[in-house]
């Protein structure tokens, strides 16, 4: 076997780095930074992370904040989300778009007293302030929390675990999905919401990066908590049907095309305003050409990024995500297709090594969501 | 039975006029999981260096090459249905394929285990 790998010469640290390596943590190179793709395992920490809790520290991703007068209008502007309705503490997933309406990034918008909080990906996140400050007016001040880092804790435990050291405004569990707050752990201040990218319950939680080593250990002391690595980070998204920037979407590709037309609120919809919106909602009006879907595998050969996707002898579209699902017990992926064949139970193949794999085409998310939506539910 | 080493981490088993080749523990430990193994056909033609097998990780797939020339008599069939034999005993059950050397002298460019132990301990 021979490893080729590049390491950019700039590749930067995160606040958990140490953190990470004391833990045993493999450490790669992602989105500029050195991260930890596994610490025990991918398939243990992917089966431990749906049955118990596990850590992930995400500090690489940009937490930005927004602020100013009409900052409502200006976002919506350069995105198709409604920002106008989000109450203080409720959370968005949308999309910053180019002026085609393909999609530059996504991100999760959230309504905090004095602005709004945005969290966008990692890989593009200079790219993004860089389009932000080019789009949004001079009234509009954005603020890069450089000097704070972020964790997910996701699993049907994280509640159990991040109770016992939250105090805050309300009670931890009065959260539900995609709202937030501001509390403490322990003796940190932390804005807290019930949000993450694996499918199951659980929180994201932004804090300052010099209290970021006393938050993570404080929960990895938790029998229900272990750090978890971005390996599993992506085998569980991809379970749950959640979309990689830079993999799944692209410039190219619109929300439509994206399998995201769920972020267009419906008075986006009616009025329009947004950059793209011709192509946009002419996709929403008529169907895309291409969509986003999820294929199950025939058999254990993972079909992964780049596998051409075939109906007979016409390649008809390509693999975008894909690999073996430790929760599903087999490969899966998920690519774009003609609308034609986006219908669950569409029967195509992919091209691996020159050989044909059975493919069908299939709802997501592959493994069901366990996200929290009402208090007691 | 002496047992040789690649810088690629394949181990190779020669006994008589027959090899048998696998990846190492140093191997199996780096690559994580294994899911899926995809052995060379029996008759297939190997060239020192080229491409034999392949072996998916949860993670990534990656090649396989061949230690030495020769000619595959079997692959193992039981990495089909357990390729996670790969990972529990990488060195024993979790074998490739067996193959004819063509070129014995081949060998002399292996490493020998104290070798290749020293080589990873300076990965």
């Amino acid at each position: 076997m021979r490893e080729d790998e590049d390491i950019a010469i700039e590749t930067a640290t995160l606040p958990l780095d140490a953190w990470h390596r004391a833990r045993g943590g493999r450490m790669v190179e992602f989105a500029g930074y050195w991260m930890p793709i596994q610490y025990e395992g991918i398939m243990a920490e992917h089966l431990w992370t749906r049955e118990n809790a596990g850590l992930f520290d995400v500090s690489h991703m940009g937490q930005l904040h927004l602020s100013g007068d009409g900052l409502n209008e200006a976002l919506e502007a350069v995105l198709p989300g409604d920002v106008k309705s989000l109450a203080v503490g409720r959370m968005r997933y949308s999309l910053l778009l180019a002026e085609d309406g393909g999609i530059l990034d996504d991100l999760m918008l959230s309504r905090w007293a004095d602005g709004i909080y945005m969290v966008v990906n990692g890989a593009v996140k200079w790219e993004d302030i860089g389009h932000l400050r080019e789009e949004l007016p001079d009234a509009i001040t954005i603020n890069h929390f450089e000097e704070r880092a972020l964790l997910a804790l996701q699993g049907p435990k994280a509640i159990d675990a991040l109770t016992r050291h939250t105090t805050g405004e309300r009670p931890l569990e009065t959260l539900t999905f995609m709202v937030g707050g501001a509390f403490r752990i322990g003796d940190v201040d932390a804005w807290i919401s019930r949000s993450g990218y694996t499918g199951e319950d659980g929180f994201e939680i932004s804090i300052d990066a010099g209290k970021v080593q006393q938050v993570a250990d404080l929960l990895c002391g938790e029998p229900e908590v272990k750090p978890i690595g971005l390996g599993a980070r992506d085998s569980l998204r991809l379970e749950a049907g959640l979309p990689l920037y830079g993999h799944d979407l692209d410039p190219a590709i619109d929300p439509v095309e994206g399998d995201l037309a769920f972020a267009i609120q419906k008075r986006r919809r009616e009025d329009g305003g947004f950059p793209g919106a011709p192509r946009i909602l002419g996709h929403l009006a008529d169907g895309s050409p291409r969509q986003r879907v999820g294929l199950l595998v025939d058999g254990k050969l993972p079909v992964r990024e780049g596998a051409k996707l075939f109906d007979g002898e016409d390649e008809i579209g390509v693999v975008t995500s894909g690999g073996f699902a430790p929760s599903v017990g087999a490969p899966i992926a998920m690519g774009y297709v003609p609308r034609d064949h986006a219908a669950p139970g569409t029967a195509i193949a992919a091209e691996v090594r020159g050989k044909l794999v059975r493919c069908t085409v299939t709802a997501m998310p592959f493994v069901p969501h366990n996200y929290v939506r009402k208090t007691g539910a | 039975m002496p047992r040789y080493f690649t810088e690629e981490h394949e181990w190779i088993d020669v006994d008589g006029e027959v090899a048998t080749v696998g990846i190492t523990d140093f191997a199996q430990g780096q690559l994580g999981d294994i899911v899926f193994v995809e052995v060379p056909d029996t008759g297939a033609e190997l060239s020192k260096g080229g491409d034999a097998a392949v072996v998916e990780s949860v993670k990534a797939a990656s090649d396989v090459y061949a230690p030495v020339d020769g000619v595959v008599t079997e692959g193992n069939s039981q990495l089909e249905d357990e390729p996670a034999l790969v990972n529990s005993d990488p060195e024993g059950e979790g074998w490739f394929f067996r193959m004819t050397l063509s070129d014995r002298g081949q060998l002399d460019g292996l490493m020998d285990a104290a070798a290749y132990k020293a080589f990873c301990d300076a990965l």
